[in-house]
């Protein structure tokens, strides 16, 4: 440090070597490890649960299959109702809990990786070392976002495992309630919120409202998906009972409906009673569907937005950061 | 060499103006005092020089030309900011660390050596020190950096007069270890309204009032350019008429005048007695006479006596 202040400006700038990303892991990893060890914990619980109950499910449903492999007949259609109703409501609740990791992904990990410092003025120390406020952003945010897609990734396919004997006897892996939780969906859906919950932080520079915000904008572009824009990644197919036969196996079914023999709507309920009873000629049943065989295709669209959402979230967030006024 | 230097800076926060039009140079090699009263601009400065914060009009370049808060300028540069702020749920040691991980130099041996003096236990959290201990374990991280420049905002605020006599002491230890004066060794910037204590540290003053420069230059010279004359209350406005009176001070029967001047050997008016003046009573009498500037080259507002030029 005795001749440097005869260099100037630009010759100084180029030989400043940046902090190694390796240093700057550590120290992203050492304020992140509490609430990574709080993750683990709920992960781990909530795996376990997954692994005992599929391990069950799975004996349940080989027994349920070995009964008479090539007929069935009533006995056997017997066995697996049973293994329906008893296992039914514990593949929702494990469902409805899974629903829920990557939202908690985005209140607990993202929302205060960088609120956290902007609440309690640390950022001031942060951003004044040598590394620059960049590299240390990027570094704070690649590594619990990267972690928790990993987990998310690997929990899809364990939930996937679990759940597949039930998928077998009653819903479509391309149900909507379940489309989320498998294949790739899920782990995007995770880093979604994630880069939602660290953008709602450094807008927000408060912890809590964060979190609120963080959990409201979350819940709000799943229900969009689910709700309106899933349907629409394809054009989805129709058909009618009387022509162009079945949608097939485990389709997601948008719509139903009948028509008359006039070709209209079936609108009443008195005469909805009646085809119900017993089907009357000249009337037909509609279905708009998507066939079961979209379903990577699906999944690679909604992987992909929601990829390219949370690029575009954390380019803004590292933006932000950089012209962030202390 | 500059270590701040700063052209027409004007810093806006929504409507308000933080600082406006602010002119001014630190040379290197100072312990240099940024007074003024609350809400002047001093924390919106030193923002500006760190690079926490970017300028709204004008420019700040700090090390002799380094644009404020380049890779350069940060590797240079260590702040503590107001309060200290540390990672309150991290152990010493862990900070250390950290700090360490953050920046391309850091001095351990140093470090670890200043908190075995201090009596900061490694292993206790950050947050569980005293604020004496804060501020040193924030001070101490600051110098292991080997800046070369040191910017301190409000360093001794929440301070028992001990702590801040310890931190103080601190300062101007590392300061005179690199070898003050030269280029290479390190120069201190801190803004403090306590004034006491600036005295004995400060040799060089930049007084700010309502985010404008009011006052800067080396404070042996301010002090030799300045003194009080005391007099009969009657005569203190004739006086004033006549000479550069920066302030007058009324007590019953007499009048204390700060008055520039050219220097010792200046005539003082028959019936006056002349005194040097402390830096505590010339910051004070600027700092109640917002009007009033002195400043090298030419000052900011309608003024109607002629300007100090102090180098």
């Amino acid at each position: 440090m005795t001749t440097r202040s005869t260099a100037g400006p630009s010759y100084r700038d180029t030989r400043i070597r940046p902090v190694p990303w390796r240093r700057l892991a550590w120290v992203s990893w050492r304020q992140y490890r509490l609430s990574a060890a709080g993750l683990v914990a709920f992960l781990g619980v909530l795996a376990l649960y997954l692994l005992i109950m599929g391990l069950r499910v799975r004996g349940a449903y080989d027994a349920a299959a070995a009964c008479s492999p090539a007929a069935g007949g009533p006995h056997c259609q017997d066995a697996f109702n049973l293994f329906d109703t008893r296992y039914a409501a514990t593949a929702e609740v494990s469902a409805f809990v899974l629903n829920a990791v990557p939202m908690l992904a985005g209140v607990f990990a993202g929302a205060p990786v960088l609120a956290r410092e902007l609440e309690a003025g640390t950022f001031r120390f942060a951003w004044t070392q040598g590394a620059g406020r960049t590299r240390w952003a990027l570094a704070r945010l690649a590594l619990p976002a990267v972690t928790v897609t990993a987990a998310a990734a690997a929990f899809s396919q364990l939930f996937g495992w679990f759940y597949y004997p039930l998928f077998a006897t009653r819903d479509s892996a391309f149900a909507p309630q379940y489309f989320q939780l498998t294949g790739i969906a899920f782990a995007a859906w995770t880093l979604a919120a994630f880069a939602i919950g660290a953008l709602a932080g450094v807008l927000i520079r408060r912890v809590v409202p964060a979190m609120a915000a963080a959990m409201a904008a979350w819940a709000g572009l799943l229900l969009a998906a689910v709700l309106y824009l899933r349907r629409h990644y394809e054009t989805p197919l129709i058909a009618h009972n009387s022509g162009r036969g079945a949608p097939g196996i485990a389709p997601w079914v948008i719509s139903q409906w009948w028509t008359g023999p006039n070709g209209k709507t079936v609108t009443s309920e008195n005469e909805m009673i009646a085809i119900l009873n017993h089907l009357r000629r000249g009337y037909a049943e509609w279905t708009v569907y998507q066939p079961a065989a979209r379903y990577w295709h699906f999944q690679l669209i909604e992987a992909g937005w929601l990829l390219a959402l949370a690029l575009l979230l954390i380019a803004a967030t590292i933006w932000l950061v950089r012209r962030r006024a202390g | 060499m500059n270590v701040i230097e700063t052209k027409g800076l004007s810093k806006r926060y929504r409507s308000t103006w933080a600082l406006r039009d602010f002119t001014m140079a630190i040379p290197a090699g100072h312990v240099a005092a940024l007074v003024g009263p609350n809400g002047a601009g001093k924390t919106t400065l030193l923002n500006l020089v760190v690079g926490l914060a970017a300028p709204s009009v004008g420019t700040v370049t700090v090390l002799g030309g380094e644009p404020a808060g380049s890779p350069a300028a940060l590797d240079d540069i260590a702040f503590v900011a107001q309060d200290a702020p540390l990672y309150k749920n991290l152990p010493v040691a862990d900070m250390l660390r950290l700090t360490s991980y953050l920046n391309r130099r850091f001095d351990d041996g140093y470090a670890r050596e200043r908190l075995s003096e201090l009596g900061i236990p490694l292993k206790r959290k950050a947050g569980k020190l005293s604020g004496g201990q804060q501020a040193q374990l924030a001070l101490t991280l600051a110098l292991a950096r080997r800046p070369r420049l040191l910017v301190l905002d409000e360093p001794l605020a929440n301070l028992d007069p001990l702590a801040r006599h310890d931190f103080m002491a601190t300062v101007l230890a590392a300061a005179a270890e690199t070898g003050e004066g030269e280029v290479g060794g390190m120069s201190v910037v801190l803004s403090s309204h306590v004034l006491a204590e600036l005295e004995r540290v400060a040799d060089y003053l930049i007084l700010v009032s309502g985010g404008q420069v009011q006052v800067v230059g080396e404070v042996d010279g301010l002090l030799a350019r300045h003194r009080v004359l005391t007099g009969p209350a009657g005569a203190a406005d004739r006086i004033a008429r006549r000479l550069p009176v920066v302030y007058v001070r009324r007590a019953g029967a007499q009048a204390h005048l700060l008055v520039r001047t050219s220097g010792p050997d200046e005539p003082v008016p028959p019936g006056w007695e002349a005194h040097p003046v402390s830096l505590e009573e010339l910051v004070l009498s600027y700092l109640r006479e917002p009007g009033a500037a002195a400043l090298p080259g030419p000052a900011r507002t309608q003024k109607a006596e002629p300007m100090e030029v102090t180098r």
